[in-house]
């Protein structure tokens, strides 16, 4: 049985429906992302699962019992929000420690989960200042301790990256994911940067437009997308168009060139447009070359960005970007030149039916 | 938020226009009783052609534009230059400003009466020229803080120094730049605070009466005391110039102009 | 509508970041402002001089003069004599009684308007309103009361007619401490809730979130976070009703007259006719007033800032 079991939940707003279906079994001490664009629905699954709005049809059950029409204050649940939340007029200590002091938990008690919390959030010193004195990231670390301090069954967080400059994101959800892991606390993410889902989570489910479009682990999600939307929303992508010639053997033509994949294709596709994707970085400049794939097109630009070169070219239609890493012993290809690229045939994707 | 505290709010709500339209709903029935026996707009008749009413609400109509005038061409340059050339003085230019609302009106024209009196440098009570001078300026006073916040906000809003340098570039001169450039840009903040200016002046009495002027503050007054119907027609009249002037602000300006500029 | 208010104004005013292009940060590396630089404040400042401060400035030195013109400290002891105690007494209880007043019916209705959940349009109106209503004082108000609750006044009779209630009976009247704090509130209800109403909103719904999250009841929301957060707001608010309450002239007398004695009908009284017989002492009468109402509004932005540090 899944600790956090969600089952066939819908939210609609009057006439507006914000979440078509949803459904997942969360493992206990998962760390789960909700990846996705503005409007897609993931923060609305994360406040029913809070219990800041109802689901219209469904069920969620924490460890057995079902939350669905409980109140927040009953669920246990710990929610980290994008803006921080923390209460203005109290110390950072006093806001660690509101749960326990709103259950009436003795002084002492109080004193000492706090002192324990503002050391795993390596904050000790600051636990007398007012959270207008600390820096985002400090604000949100605090924000982090206070849902932890009463030991929650499930930890929600609400972007809470959003608002903070690049580098503390980074070093801040590595801490988030350090902290995770060490309490074992099931978590549940949400984020619409795709770098930030892939780095720290155990799954990741993709949303869009209210329905869920892939759940998988990062490496899945990023090398198996089975949407159009997963493949293009998660790293950049290139997409081409192609015949399919023989599903059996995986033969497609694309502009009339032959190329090999390894993806399934179904018997009835024969003859069939598919859209196949390629990752930039699964292509070389190479010499056609036995076993692999080789798709000639003629170069449209060529950018330096310093680390990464990034060859931009055209075949027929589609535009088909490749990355190198600098070397600056290579001689690069002009514009207008012709080129092979090469890349092997399971990196040839082939994207189901769109919705 | 519960069932109880939805209907707490409706009963707020609905005691608070109880609290707040009765009044208008009293004096506009009572205004109507004049004729007796029935119900008439006779009241408004007598008042609207009584002809100190048409003089005293006349001559607060022209000090209101007066005022305004003169409160736009005092305002608006200094707000400009400070904005632009003396950011310094800011705080103490606001500060200035927000004294009106702290030294009461009635201390302010007191002080008037005892320095510009006949026997002081500048005999501005002299006579009644002379006095409508002072009246006009005590108004601007009253009405500096509405007038130079609205002004100074629209200023914020848009970015003068850029449009200032931009002009000069262009070969503008000052007046040019001011005319031309800032006071289009500004203009419902102008607005905003010419319309709170009006309504401040409209029906103010303290300084009028105390300076002796036949403004319609003391006419309001006046016919209080000694008619019975007439003063509710009136009150309804005021009300309505009031709503009006507000609504003109809602208008042309920013919300954020409708309250009594405080800090 | 935006929920416009003094707080809202203020709040792109001094001590919060100055919005780009407006002010110093590429300030003109001349040197110190030229004559001329100083040229352009100059009618501002003239002015400002001849019709703000110096009139005020005069009356405090008046002050503290004898009719000779000689330093003294005699004005300050006869402020003691009990008429003038007196008046200065009423004027605090009804600048009080209409700021209480006015700060918990003001904070109620801005409540309602702002948390209430009720339907979308109620909030814009009440604001609109309330614009309107703060500027709506003086000798209409008095006129507007007198026709609903004067002797004949509409409420007056139908509680008669329809509930048997003999308002007057009571000893109630219109023309009294009451009846005039009750006509303050009219103004001073509405400027409540045009400061209130922005406080309000800066109630983040996320802190409500937290607080349930963390198994607080509603009550205690309002008890450990919101009342908190807002008291500096609201007793802010308040001061400034009392001010106001205590500057106001022609409401009160346009009302009660010279029978309810109150400050400014005091000094009314006496700038028309010197009833007091003692020049100075007038000007102490004012000197009394400014200091009242100068603390007061003091009060309001010591609060105000004090509300704002929370709020980033």
């Amino acid at each position: 049985m899944a600790f956090l079991a969600i089952d066939d939940l819908h939210k609609t707003f009057g006439s507006n429906t914000a979440l078509h279906r949803f459904d997942m079994q969360i493992e206990r001490g998962e760390f789960i992302t909700f990846l996705g664009p503005s409007g897609c629905g993931k923060t609305t699954v994360l406040r029913m699962i809070a219990g800041f709005e109802t689901p219209t049809r469904g069920t969620i059950r924490i460890d057995g019992r079902d939350v669905t029409h409980l109140r927040t204050r009953q669920r246990n649940v710990g929610m980290v929000f994008q803006s921080y939340a923390l209460f203005p007029n109290m110390t950072v200590a006093d806001n660690i420690g509101f749960g326990l002091r709103v259950a009436r938990r003795p002084q002492p008690e109080i004193r000492k989960r706090v002192a324990e919390m503002l050391e795993l959030i390596k904050l000790s010193a600051l636990g007398e200042r007012y959270p207008w004195q600390l820096s985002g990231g400090q604000q949100q670390r605090v924000a982090l301790a206070r849902a932890l301090a009463s030991k929650p069954q499930v930890l929600l967080l609400d972007e809470p990256l959003s608002a903070l400059d690049a580098k503390i994101r980074i070093s801040l959800r590595q801490d988030i994911r350090a902290l995770q892991r060490e309490l074992g606390i099931t978590s549940i993410f949400v984020t619409h940067d795709q770098e930030e889902a892939l780095s720290i989570s155990d799954r990741i489910a993709v949303m869009n437009e209210g329905r869920i479009e892939q759940i998988g682990t990062p490496l899945e999600i990023y090398n198996y997308p089975r949407t159009r939307f997963v493949a293009s929303f998660v790293g950049t992508l290139n997409i081409l168009s192609g015949k399919v010639v023989d599903p059996a053997a995986g033969r497609m033509a694309v502009d009339g060139q032959p190329l090999t994949t390894t993806r399934p294709l179904a018997a009835s596709d024969a003859g069939k447009e598919r859209l196949l994707a390629l990752r930039p970085e699964a292509i070389v400049l190479e010499a056609p070359a036995a076993g692999r794939n080789s798709l000639q097109a003629i170069v449209e630009e060529v950018s330096f960005l310093g680390a990464v070169v990034r060859i931009r070219t055209r075949v027929r239609d589609a535009v088909i970007s490749l990355d190198l890493f600098n070397d600056p012993n290579r001689i690069l290809p002009q514009r207008g030149e012709p080129v092979a690229l090469g890349f092997s045939h399971e990196n040839l994707l082939v994207l189901e039916e769109g919705v | 938020m519960n069932r109880q505290s939805r209907v707490g709010a409706w009963t707020a709500i609905i005691v608070g226009t109880l609290y707040f339209l009765i009044p208008l709903a009293a004096t506009f029935e009572f205004s109507l009783r004049m004729r007796r026996g029935s119900y008439s707009f006779d009241a408004y008749r007598v008042v609207l052609s009584d002809p100190n009413f048409q003089a005293s609400f006349g001559y607060s109509l022209l000090m209101a534009l007066l005022t305004i005038v003169v409160g736009v061409l005092l305002v608006v340059p200094t707000a400009w230059w400070v904005q632009l050339r003396m950011p310094k003085l800011r705080g103490i230019v606001e500060f200035i400003t927000l004294l009106p609302l702290v030294i009461p009106a009635i201390v302010i024209v007191f002080g008037y009466l005892r320095i510009y009196n006949s026997s002081s440098v500048l005999p501005l009570t002299s006579n009644e020229r002379a006095t409508d001078l002072l009246l006009v300026f005590g108004y601007v006073t009253l009405s500096l803080p509405y007038m130079y916040r609205a002004v100074d906000a629209s200023l914020r809003a848009v970015d003068i120094r850029s449009l200032t340098e931009a002009a000069e570039c262009l070969g503008a001169n000052w007046p040019t730049i001011l005319c031309k450039v800032i006071l289009p840009n500004i203009r419902s903040g102008i607005l905003s605070g010419a319309f709170l200016t009006f309504a401040v002046v409209i029906g103010e009495f303290t300084i009028a009466s105390l300076l002796d002027r036949p403004a319609f503050g003391p006419y309001l007054q006046l016919v209080g005391a000694n008619r019975a119907y007439e003063p509710s027609a009136l009150a309804i009249i005021a009300f309505a110039v009031t709503w009006a002037s507000m609504g003109l602000i809602q208008v042309f300006g920013s919300a954020r102009a409708l309250t009594p500029q405080r800090p | 509508m935006t929920a416009s208010s003094n707080t809202a104004a203020h709040d792109r005013g001094p001590g919060l970041p100055i919005p780009p292009g407006s002010a110093a940060p590429h300030a003109n590396r001349r040197d110190k402002p030229s004559a001329w630089t100083w040229l352009g404040v100059l009618p501002f400042f003239v002015f400002a001089l001849l019709f703000l401060i110096l009139p005020t400035a005069f009356l405090m030195v008046g002050a503290f003069q004898d009719a000779q013109g000689h330093f003294t400290l005699a004005n300050f002891r006869d402020l003691f004599q009990p008429g003038i105690l007196d008046a200065y007494w009423i004027s605090f209880k009804v600048s009080a009684a209409s700021a209480l007043g006015g700060a918990l019916f003001g904070s109620l209705l801005a409540w309602a308007a702002v948390q209430g959940r009720l339907p979308g349009w109620i909030r814009p109106t009440l604001l609109t309103f309330s614009g309107v209503a703060s500027n709506f004082a003086g000798v209409p108000l008095a006129f507007a009361f007198i026709c609903t609750l004067g002797r004949v006044g509409l409420v007056t009779v139908l509680l008669k007619k329809y509930a048997d209630i003999n308002l007057y009976s009571t000893g109630f009247s219109i023309l009294s401490f009451w009846g005039l704090t009750l006509t303050y509130l009219y103004f001073q209800i509405p400027l409540m809730i045009l400061i209130v109403a922005p406080a309000l909103d800066g109630l983040k719904r996320e802190w409500r979130e937290a607080c349930d999250c963390l198994g607080g009841t509603a009550l205690q929301y309002w008890r450990h976070v919101a009342l908190p957060v807002l008291w500096p707001s609201i007793m802010g608010a308040t001061l400034l009703l009392f001010a106001n309450a205590f500057g106001a002239v022609a409401t009160a007398y346009a009302l009660t007259g010279s029978s309810l004695n109150i400050v400014t009908i005091l000094l009314y009284a006496q700038i028309r006719g010197d009833v007091m017989h003692n020049e100075n002492l007038g000007y102490a009468l004012a000197l009394g007033m400014i200091v009242v109402t100068g603390l007061a509004n003091g009060g309001y932005i010591w609060l105000r800032s004090r509300a704002e540090r929370g709020r980033r």
